[in-house]
């Protein structure tokens, strides 16, 4: 057993909902949550004699996304039938993208926790419409909901190139920041917005030979946790039964298995594959999409600098750690925020700690995106100025941020009206200090005789001060102050 | 009066009724006293709608009247082929499966003809799911020819083309996908129409072959014909394979639809008169005489790859159909099942049940195109040769102005001659197919009889989007003779 060595070989299939308003080849608006069967109409109802229109802004989307995945971008793309028969697709078949898909040949970049980057290729992705939902709560009876029916979709099928749980929840993680950068997906998780499909086996190498267990296919997964766990569940399950069985990958062993969420384990869910014959063949209803240079250029120039260029970048422009530059941009308005400030004169790090302490902890609070406190860049700006320039101190910059989130007043401002501008006029500090020293000349003593309680006498005599004062005495100069006339 | 009014053309009454010589309401009671006579002989119609006849035709009287603008066919009784959806009655594509459906929208033609403030009197007819050359593949009753009740009217549009004939309607729209709009014209001798592909919107028409589709009318004669493109024809967004205007912009057909094309150069491939009965070809050739005592020069043309036409039409048509009426299947569209052992059956029983025999042969026939592994030699291999037809229509096009040939290779036949006989069924529609698989325009107008009495009908073709070139080519023929006057012996 020694000798055994083995490589957990993962691809996956995801699909991204688009945040278009409406369908993918009608008008009907998408929706979360709406009464069953009322965002539908002849088109996505499958109805006699209804035709499809192909949706402009969800092509565009997919060309986004899939430039953003360094795909290449073919000029002319056409769309197929894929068919079968389910309740859920109201013509039983499903307008999809066979052997021309809109985008192919790409890789995503994605962070491991060592700090470096692994590329995944991209096989292809495609743009299809989604079905409609069955539900199976009325006894005898299926309903079917087709709300949902002819929602487009975007299909990413990766190549076998993740190796991990991990890895794989990487790729979900940067995924998922990347179209939400573009904008192309709300990339909601709990709304199904994006849905992954891990294809699991493993490679083993015992005795100089080389093993290949079944592959397991996970369907239907649509939590980061879930899709993790069901990898690392699976790598572990398939080394088991390799060692007690022996089994190694024939064609047509490959196994669905379900994620049962509550056990932590993969569940088999369909032991043969069904010979599934889908007859494929181009839609005669839609003519061909042909991407013209012009056309790309124009979606390319709507393209943003991507999560994790930015994240780079904010390490090595702006000396932020890997940590703070992986919070800042897990979320494009906030990275852009960020940006800006600093673009603006703002110190990185002092910006970056106003967005990642208090900012992150008011927003927790709020249930939002620290963007989405409403502070603008050049407020953010002057913030950090003030507090680079001692006008306000640590505690109040907390307090004014969270002020400017309230009225949206600028920090000056907050901190005029809620007194919270420091003070750091050394003369009038001073005179300040002299009062407190001709007051309290136990403490003086002791500070002066040195030993034990000098510290402490120190600290109490540099509290009255900021009681004195209000708190706005700048603590910096009080301590000049307090230096040169107590030694 | 009711048989001087049933003798008018779509365009004489369409003036009288504007000029308020004949009233709408008239006209609507001449055509349901003639359906009364004549219908329960030809059953043309599936369903008639005489009481919203008659209420919109009070309304267009009371509007002309009134001096209020009205549409370009106001007051005109016209037919609709049952494949193509009316919010206002069922659709039923003569199906079992569709016998109660009730589409909740109008076809993009039927939106078209509303606004024209045509009056649409009923569905007519047809080959179920508009498969077949006869109307004997309805599923729902059957038609006659108006010209002799032991014939087929032919198909699948043969109740549009039998309610025209039979002086039922001033007009009908049918759909052709491999000959159905131009095979029963000519059977039941009418003009029938079948546009460019692209021209007319397929919105709302119960799709059997979607790249070969195409709404187009029927009339009594070719300017009712250009009456008619001027209102079904332009670009509708719902569809995508509708052209827009910028692409092909819609003349007006009838503006100089009797202005003759000078020089006019027609193609005829030889062969193709040899492969029609005597005297099919007979009155095809007649016609070409007199097309050059007009001027015309004949032009003989190859067409290499027409003979595969009928071949490549089976394998795209019946792909395309079989995809298209997956939809109808118990669960979503059209009959049930009445009691299902499992889910499987619920598809299974419910389509063995509804649909007919042609329909399963060419579900079945489709199915099996475009499975794994049969892909490439069926429906590649087709698509391939569809390609090649279109080329040889191109390449004639470089040549000749239009091309000209028998519809059918026979007049109407009797009922029951082919129906045992697939293959020979199929190769009715010899000269029809190939236009459907170039997307290009054809006509069929009534070019004499036979010795039995039953009309012939001449093709002619010409390049895609030409249609006022072709209309006015066949207007040229109608005025040199009077085949369309003649009242069919069912009418009478």
């Amino acid at each position: 057993m020694s000798d055994l060595e083995y490589k957990v070989i993962v691809g996956l299939e995801i699909h991204v909902q688009l945040a278009t308003r409406t369908k993918m080849f009608c008008s009907c608006e998408l929706g979360f949550g709406q009464e069953p069967n009322t965002s539908v109409c002849p088109v996505c109802l499958g109805m006699p004699g209804s035709l499809p229109v192909m949706n402009k802004q969800a092509f565009e989307y997919s060309v986004m996304a899939g430039l953003a995945l360094n795909c290449n971008i073919p000029s002319f793309t056409k769309w197929d039938r894929k068919s079968y028969y389910y309740p859920d697709l109201p013509k039983n078949y499903q307008i999809s993208q066979y052997d021309l898909p809109m985008s192919e040949h790409g890789y995503i970049e994605i962070p491991l926790e060592d700090g470096s980057t692994k590329k995944i290729r991209i096989l292809r992705a495609h743009l299809e419409e989604d079905a409609g939902k069955n539900t199976h709560t009325l006894g005898n009876f299926t309903a079917v909901d087709l709300n949902r029916a002819g929602t487009p979709l975007l299909e990413i099928v990766t190549e076998p190139d993740l190796s991990s749980g991990a890895e794989v929840k990487a790729l979900a993680v940067e995924l998922q920041r990347i179209v939400r950068y573009l904008g192309v997906s709300e990339a909601d998780m709990q709304k199904g917005h994006m849905r992954f499909e891990p294809n699991v086996n493993l490679h083993i190498t015992r005795g100089g030979q080389l093993y290949k267990t079944p592959i397991s296919e996970v369907k239907n997964l649509n939590s980061f946790r879930a899709l993790e766990g069901s990898v690392t569940y699976e790598a572990a399950r398939q080394l088991d039964e390799f060692l007690e069985t022996g089994i190694t990958m024939e064609s047509g062993n490959k196994r669905t298995y379900g994620w049962d969420d509550e056990n932590n384990r993969t569940v088999l869910q369909r032991e043969k594959e069904e010979a599934h014959d889908y007859r494929y063949f181009p839609d005669p209803d839609l003519v061909p999409v042909v991407m013209t240079p012009e056309w790309l250029d124009d979606i390319r120039s709507r393209l943003c600098e991507m999560p994790l260029a930015m994240e780079k970048r904010f390490v090595t422009e702006y000396g932020l750690s890997e940590y703070d530059a992986g919070v800042i941009t897990s979320e494009k308005a906030t990275a852009d925020l960020f940006d800006n400030a600093v673009k603006a004169g703002a110190d990185p790090k002092r910006v970056c700690n106003i967005l990642t302490q208090t900012g992150a902890k008011l927003a927790k609070d709020k249930e939002c995106s620290v963007a989405e406190l409403g502070v603008n860049s050049e407020n953010l700006t002057a913030l950090a100025k003030m507090i680079d320039d001692g006008d306000v101190g640590a505690s109040a910059a907390a307090q004014v941020f969270e002020l400017m989130v309230e009225t949206g007043d600028t920090p000056g401002q907050v901190a005029e009206k809620h007194n919270l501008i420091q003070k750091s006029d050394a003369s009038e500090i001073e005179s300040l200090v002299d009062a407190v020293l001709a007051d309290n000349a136990q403490a003086v003593e002791q500070v002066q005789a040195g030993g034990k309680k000098s510290k402490k006498a120190r600290g109490f005599i540099m509290g009255q001060v900021m009681q004195r004062s209000k708190g706005q005495a700048n603590p910096k100069v009080v301590n000049q102050i307090l230096a040169k006339k107590l030694g | 009066m009711a048989n001087e009014i049933l003798n008018l053309t779509c365009k004489q009454l369409r003036d009288q009724i504007a000029d308020g010589t004949v009233k709408s309401t008239k006209a609507v009671e001449a055509v349901f006293a003639q359906i009364e006579k004549a219908e329960p002989k030809i059953k043309a119609f599936l369903r008639t709608h005489k009481e919203e006849a008659m209420q919109k035709a009070a309304d267009i009287d009371e509007k002309i009247a009134n001096g209020d603008k009205v549409g370009s066919l106001a007051g005109v009784p016209i037919a609709v082929k049952d494949n193509i959806c009316t919010s206002f009655s069922k659709t039923t594509c003569a199906s079992k499966i569709l016998e109660d459906f009730e589409a909740p929208y109008d076809a993009h033609v039927i939106e078209q003809l509303n606004a024209a403030d045509a009056i649409i009197i009923g569905k007519c007819n047809l080959d179920e799911f508009a498969m077949g050359s006869s109307t004997e593949n309805s599923g729902l009753q059957q038609t006659v020819n108006p010209w002799d009740a032991d014939r087929v009217p032919g198909g699948s549009s043969g109740g549009s083309a039998a309610a025209v004939a039979g002086r039922m309607a001033f007009g009908s729209l049918g759909s052709d996908t491999g000959g159905s709009i131009r095979q029963p014209a000519s059977f039941c001798g009418v003009v029938g129409l079948k546009p460019t592909y692209g021209r007319v919107s397929r919105y709302g028409l119960v799709a059997y072959g979607s790249s070969l589709d195409q709404i187009g009318p029927f009339t009594r004669n070719v300017e009712d014909a250009a009456l008619m493109m001027n209102v079904i024809a332009g670009h509708d967004g719902r569809d995508s394979t509708s052209v827009t205007e910028k692409d092909a912009p819609v003349p007006d057909y009838t503006a100089d639809i009797d202005k003759p094309i000078e020089g006019l150069k027609i193609g005829i491939v030889p062969r193709f008169n040899e492969g029609a009965s005597d005297e099919v070809g007979k009155a095809v050739k007649a016609s070409l005489d007199t097309y050059k005592s007009l001027g015309a020069e004949i032009v003989e043309i190859d067409m290499p790859y027409f003979d595969y036409a009928v071949a490549t039409y089976y394998v795209i048509a019946t792909a395309e159909a079989s995809s298209n009426l997956a939809r109808f299947d118990g669960v979503h569209y059209g009959h049930r099942t009445a009691d299902p052992h499992d889910y499987v059956e619920v598809y299974s029983k419910s389509r063995d049940e509804a649909f007919g025999d042609e329909v399963k042969r060419r579900i079945m026939l489709g199915t099996y195109a475009l499975s794994s592994g049969y892909y490439d030699a069926y429906y590649l291999k087709a698509s391939k040769v569809r390609n090649l037809i279109r080329q040889d229509y191109t390449k004639a096009f470089e040549k000749v102005d239009c091309i000209m040939m028998p519809v059918s290779p026979t007049t109407a036949f009797k009922f029951g001659e082919k129906t045992d006989d697939p293959m020979q069924m199929y190769l009715a529609d010899i000269y029809t197919i190939a236009a459907n698989l170039a997307g290009v325009p054809g006509i069929s107008v009534p070019c004499g009889f036979d010795s039995q009495n039953l009309p012939v009908g001449l093709q002619i073709f010409t390049p895609a989007f030409s249609e006022e070139r072709l209309l006015r080519i066949a207007r040229m023929y109608e005025k040199e003779n009077d085949h369309n006057i003649v009242m069919p012996p069912l009418a009478k």
